[in-house]
């Protein structure tokens, strides 16, 4: 299934750079544009049931229905070397805020191979995966 | 934690601390090398005049699953402005992980004049300490390396078959979930192709983390180190040993531990690890 416009934009993006450094200097303007869950939505210690598994950044994902029907999204990352997450949550806040739930929980988690290709290393893939599963699941039951 | 001249280490030269590297960041005979799994994570930020060397791309030959040679260990060392005096201090996620295996792989070459920051980038991070995105261009040296040298510190398939027969210490700090057979691969990682699971025969379970505190990736003293690898598990410092894990990454972890830090004088990193036992045709396993 087609990823939603916006997303589908950032993929498009990431694939016109083949060279590997560039790829990355993308990644990081997106990490740069992460920006932590606000406390009037949540506040430490974290609710264990926002919690993404498989993830080793400690990452935690929100959903809030807005009164228009749309999700509004948000993230905590707590491995302040958690960059890939980071990056990917602040793609997935930026593209994904906004649309109805049905439409987010078909996000394929596949994207995650589109974007970060060589930045994959071997624990990563599993966790980056997993937020999006994550963001499918809520976005499912708010559906 | 305790000054690393306090905790009684058998070679405490090899390990330096945070202080020791902020205080020698502008030391023209001192080269800071970040070594990660995580790849975006030294363009992300690193400490001042570090120099990136990727586990993969630097130190594995492109083609064989194999290290370097003795060209491609000089042209690496040329690239990082290294001469056979310089000092090279090694530091990454992961509580060293990596920083640990590039530091073995330089073994192979002979280049002893290495040191690891103890707890990595993770204690570095967490002091505050600065941290830049500049990627210095270090003026390349003529390095002329030696031809690779396994024999001292690796120890490929059958020296670990030979281990087993003569009933030699051997050590897997893989997780107890990969040693019991129960996964073949860590926790949240994907399964990267053994066969079959379980572990090699005698091999005594010590997961590399219980060398570490968790709370700053530093490592434990020598007395605490001593009463996991020598007392609970009976590992002599004095007679031959391997250690393995799944790729050899975490066993570098684990051999830097036992070999500088508690002295063991005959210890080898088995690089082949799981996926080659858990995968070759014939050889013995245990559950």
């Amino acid at each position: 299934m087609a990823l939603p416009a916006k997303l589908q934009d950032v993929v498009d993006l990431f694939a016109t750079f083949d060279d590997q450094a560039d790829r990355t200097n993308l990644l990081l303007s997106y990490a740069d544009k992460y920006r932590e869950v606000p406390p009037e939505v949540a506040t430490r210690p974290f609710g264990s049931g926002h919690l993404v598994p498989h993830c080793e950044s400690e990452a935690y994902v929100w959903a809030l229905k807005q009164p228009d029907g749309t999700l509004k999204l948000h993230f905590a990352v707590e491995n302040p070397s958690g960059i890939s997450v980071k990056a990917l949550a602040a793609i997935l806040e930026g593209t994904l805020s906004g649309l109805p739930a049905a439409e987010i929980a078909e996000v394929n988690p596949e994207l995650v191979e589109s974007i970060f290709r060589h930045n994959i290393s071997m624990g990563k893939g599993m966790g980056l995966m997993s937020l999006v599963q994550a963001v499918r699941s809520l976005a499912r039951a708010a559906s | 934690m305790t000054d690393i001249a306090a905790r009684g280490y058998a070679h405490p030269e090899v390990l330096v601390s945070t202080d020791w590297v902020a205080a020698h960041l502008d030391d023209p005979n001192v080269r800071l090398v970040e070594s990660n799994e995580d790849t975006l994570l030294y363009s992300s930020g690193h400490l001042p005049g570090a120099v990136h060397v990727d586990w993969t791309t630097d130190l594995n030959d492109p083609l064989r699953r194999d290290y370097i040679t003795r060209e491609g260990f000089s042209a690496l060392m040329s690239r990082i402005g290294a001469t056979r005096e310089t000092t090279v201090v090694f530091y990454g996620d992961k509580s060293n992980w990596w920083a640990c295996y590039a530091f073995w792989v330089f073994q192979l070459f002979g280049h002893t004049n290495a040191k690891v920051m103890d707890g990595g980038r993770l204690k570095w991070e967490k002091e505050k300490r600065t941290l830049t995105r500049d990627v210095p261009t270090p003026t390349p040296t003529k390095y002329d390396a030696p031809e690779r040298s396994d024999a001292a510190v690796r120890a490929f398939r059958d020296d670990v078959l030979k281990q087993v027969q003569a009933k030699g210490q051997l050590v897997d700090v893989r997780s107890p979930e990969e040693f019991a057979g129960t996964r073949m691969h860590m926790p949240d990682y994907p399964n990267e192709g053994a066969l079959r699971g379980g572990h090699i025969p005698g091999a005594k379970s010590v997961p590399w983390s219980r060398a570490v505190n968790p709370e700053d990736g530093t490592f434990k003293t020598a007395a605490e180190l001593t009463e996991i690898y020598a007392k609970a598990n009976q590992l002599d410092s004095t007679k031959p040993t391997i250690a393995y894990c799944r790729i050899g990454e975490r066993s570098s972890h684990s051999w830097f531990a036992l070999r500088y830090l508690l002295g063991f004088t005959d210890v080898k990193n088995y690089d082949g690890s799981w996926t080659e036992w858990g995968n070759s045709v014939g050889l013995p396993i245990e559950k």
